[in-house]
């Protein structure tokens, strides 16, 4: 019983994980299209971000859900005046310039904080089920993925911004006729993508501690998970990251971490044999 | 430019390589030969990308896994097998067959470009992370041992075929090496002039028309993606021979730094992604050194390519061929002839990506008879191919 616990607790929390590292690339892709390549980094950032207001004395709480959303929030506002904006429509272009940005980044926060590992403690101590122990701190970022897709939900489906959002998305020059300006959207949208991006890398910095090199580590996981997903943002993401997950943890469990990488990869490349346009591009078309 | 100009390109390429094929070795010390070496393996492999990426419009984020494989396959059977010549046979189909399969999941699935790229990106990406918990006996491979992070140090250098144990000078590996690179810049431009090579183009302008024709077109770009994965395989051999294998040839900077030389050398053509990779290793091996250089410390190779890329893709998106070819013609503007060829050849520089064909503008002739519009084609597809999301 209390392995079970423990196992529906791992899967949930590989899920939860899969969810988080997506999200913001899921927005900035569903949304408009762009293709990302500089999440990973995006992420590095919002972890270098943390660490070191939380270095500098700000409370870990503050940093983590604050500091770190905020600066990569501005800094993703900036690359999209200066870099994305020029290649809308051209999507191999965008993805080699963001590939350009990961780099430079990587070779930016190289120089700054030097090519070592960084890193805090996890809050909230440890949980105890049975003769089982796991970090408390896991459990918090299951709620927190959980509470990310219920409010992307809620925003896009009740308010006026997620209803302006959904209407660029489907039909930028409609959205643009009825006096919406595409230009700000998308702004925006990119701004939001990678706030989000950077509150979890902010989050996931006390599990993993931060490298300039991190983003190499979730950039694939988030890629596949966003793309077997297909075009609804939210569920997509969810639906994908738990099928995912679930195969991922089963088959670490089973064997090692890498092959449960494998495992990973091999069933989203076969998902997206038999279904090219991803989960919701089959199932669930009209969710968002 | 005129109809010439091809021939005489052709010409000079090929001396240039000769020269560089037998005279370097006269004079350079054997670190710089060594070092040559890998550039001509790193030129193999920008081929292997300009081909699939800039002929049939497969962008390939991970070719660097066709390069490891190639590499990692060379090794381990060359130390199992004792003579290296079956082993440099496997290192080039092993990795065909692995692109072989791979292709089929992505081209069956019908997957589009952007995905594509992702897919072979995520790919490269497990395969670097699982060569890279190898250490330990468990994943001895019969005598040899993947060594995990470390690599194999040992990589056996290749023997004259059927006399194992007489290995290759470093000024053997060289020859071999930048002729093997000569013989597939040829090879390639021989293959894109064949009917295969013009389907593979016409399949990148329009697949839909391709398809409409009667061909298979998962086929043709399946056949020219193995093409692409064989070249990365023969390129990792090549380096396997210069320097070792380890598992940071499956690495993302690995996977970047080819397609930073194809935009750079210049998208659509062959000769470009190989001066853009060794115009990009020089500045590459230069800057390492100049970041031992007090005051310059801040100097990271990252950044400088980061920029560099982002820099073309929004303000050289043509690379540099495009660019001599346009200053080219802006200094000796060509004199206009009649006829539909030379119109055709001298239309070529502008639209820099369009170098398909050897011959000089036989491109738009192939196309044009399913079109009904012959010689008015082309420039519906001037510039770069714009993707619609």
């Amino acid at each position: 019983m209390d392995y079970a616990a423990i196992l529906a607790l791992q899967i949930g929390s590989a899920v939860a994980s899969l969810v988080l590292i997506s999200l913001g690339l899921a927005v900035i892709f569903g949304m408009m299209r762009v293709i990302n390549l500089a999440h990973g980094e995006f992420l590095m950032l919002g972890g270098y971000a943390a660490i070191t207001a939380f270095n500098k004395g700000v409370n870990l709480w503050i940093a983590m859900l604050i500091v770190a959303p905020l600066t990569v929030g501005l800094f993703g506002i900036v690359v999209e005046r200066l870099i994305i904006r020029h290649l809308y429509g051209r999507m191999i272009d965008t993805m080699l310039a963001t590939w350009g940005l990961s780099l430079a980044m990587i070779g930016f926060v190289t120089v700054v904080f030097g090519n070592t590992v960084s890193g805090i403690s996890a809050p909230l101590g440890s949980l105890t089920i049975g003769a089982y122990r796991t970090g408390a701190y896991e459990l918090f970022l299951i709620v927190v993925a959980a509470v990310l897709l219920t409010a992307g939900w809620l925003v896009l489906r009740y308010t006026r911004l997620g209803l302006i959002a959904r209407g660029t998305m489907q039909n930028a020059s409609m959205a643009a006729a009825l006096g919406v300006s595409p230009s700000l959207v998308y702004a925006v949208t990119f701004g939001v993508g990678a706030a989000l991006t950077g509150l979890v890398g902010g989050l996931l910095a006390p599990l993993s501690g931060v490298v300039p090199t991190i983003g190499a580590a979730y950039i694939a996981k988030a890629f596949i998970t966003v793309i077997s997903g297909g075009a609804a943002i939210l569920s997509g993401t969810a639906i994908a990251s738990g099928l995912l997950g679930t195969i991922n943890t089963a088959m670490t469990f089973a064997f090692t971490p890498v092959l449960g990488e494998v495992a990973l990869l091999v069933a989203a490349v076969i998902l997206l044999r038999i279904l090219p346009q991803g989960i919701t591009g089959r199932f669930f078309q009209r969710s968002l | 430019m005129s109809r010439a100009l091809p021939f005489i390109g052709n010409v000079a390429v090929l001396l240039a390589g000769l020269a560089v094929l037998f005279g370097f070795p006269a004079f350079a010390e054997t670190y710089v030969i060594i070092n040559a070496t890998i550039f001509a393996s790193f030129a193999i492999l920008a081929l292997s990308l300009a081909l699939i990426w800039g002929y049939a419009g497969i962008l390939s984020f991970g070719q660097a896994a066709f390069f490891g494989l190639g590499g990692y396959t060379y090794a381990v059977a060359a130390i199992n097998f004792g003579d290296t010549t079956g082993a440099a046979a496997l290192a080039i189909a092993l990795p065909a067959l692995f692109a072989a399969l791979l292709g089929y999941f992505m081209f069956w699935g019908r997957i589009s470009d952007v995905y594509l790229g992702v897919i072979t990106l995520t790919v490269s990406l497990i395969l670097y992370r699982f060569v890279n918990q190898t250490a330990g006996e468990e994943w001895n491979i019969g005598d040899a041992p993947l060594g995990g992070f470390n690599g194999i140090p040992a990589t056996p250098i290749l023997n004259w075929p059927g006399r194992p144990g007489e290995q290759l000078a470093p000024e053997n590996i060289f020859s071999l090496a930048v002729g093997l690179l000569i013989l597939v810049y040829f090879g390639c431009k021989a293959l894109l002039a064949t009917r295969f090579g013009r389907i593979v183009v016409a399949i990148r302008e329009n697949e839909t028309r391709v398809a409409l024709l009667g061909y298979d077109t998962r086929l043709y770009k399946l056949a020219i993606f193995v093409v692409g994965g064989a070249l990365g395989g023969l390129s990792g051999l090549m380096f396997a021979n210069s320097v070792f294998v380890s598992p940071t040839m499956f690495s993302l900077p690995v996977s970047g730094q080819i397609i930073i030389w194809v935009i750079i050398g210049g998208l659509g053509t062959l000769i470009g992604p190989v001066v853009g990779c060794i115009l990009m290793q020089i500045l590459t091996n230069w800057l390492g050194t100049l970041n031992q250089v007090p005051g310059f410390g801040w100097v990271d190779p990252n950044l400088v390519l980061g920029v560099i890329l982002v820099v073309f893709v929004l303000l050289v998106p043509k690379g540099l061929t495009a660019l001599v070819t346009d200053a080219w013609q802006w200094i000796i503007p060509s004199p206009r002839a009649g006829g539909e060829k030379v119109d055709a050849a001298q239309r070529r520089p502008d639209e820099g990506l369009r170098d398909v064909d050897p011959t000089g503008g036989g491109g738009a002739r192939t196309q044009s008879p399913s079109s009904g519009s012959s010689g008015h084609l082309l420039p519906a597809f001037a510039g770069r191919r714009e993707e619609n999301p």
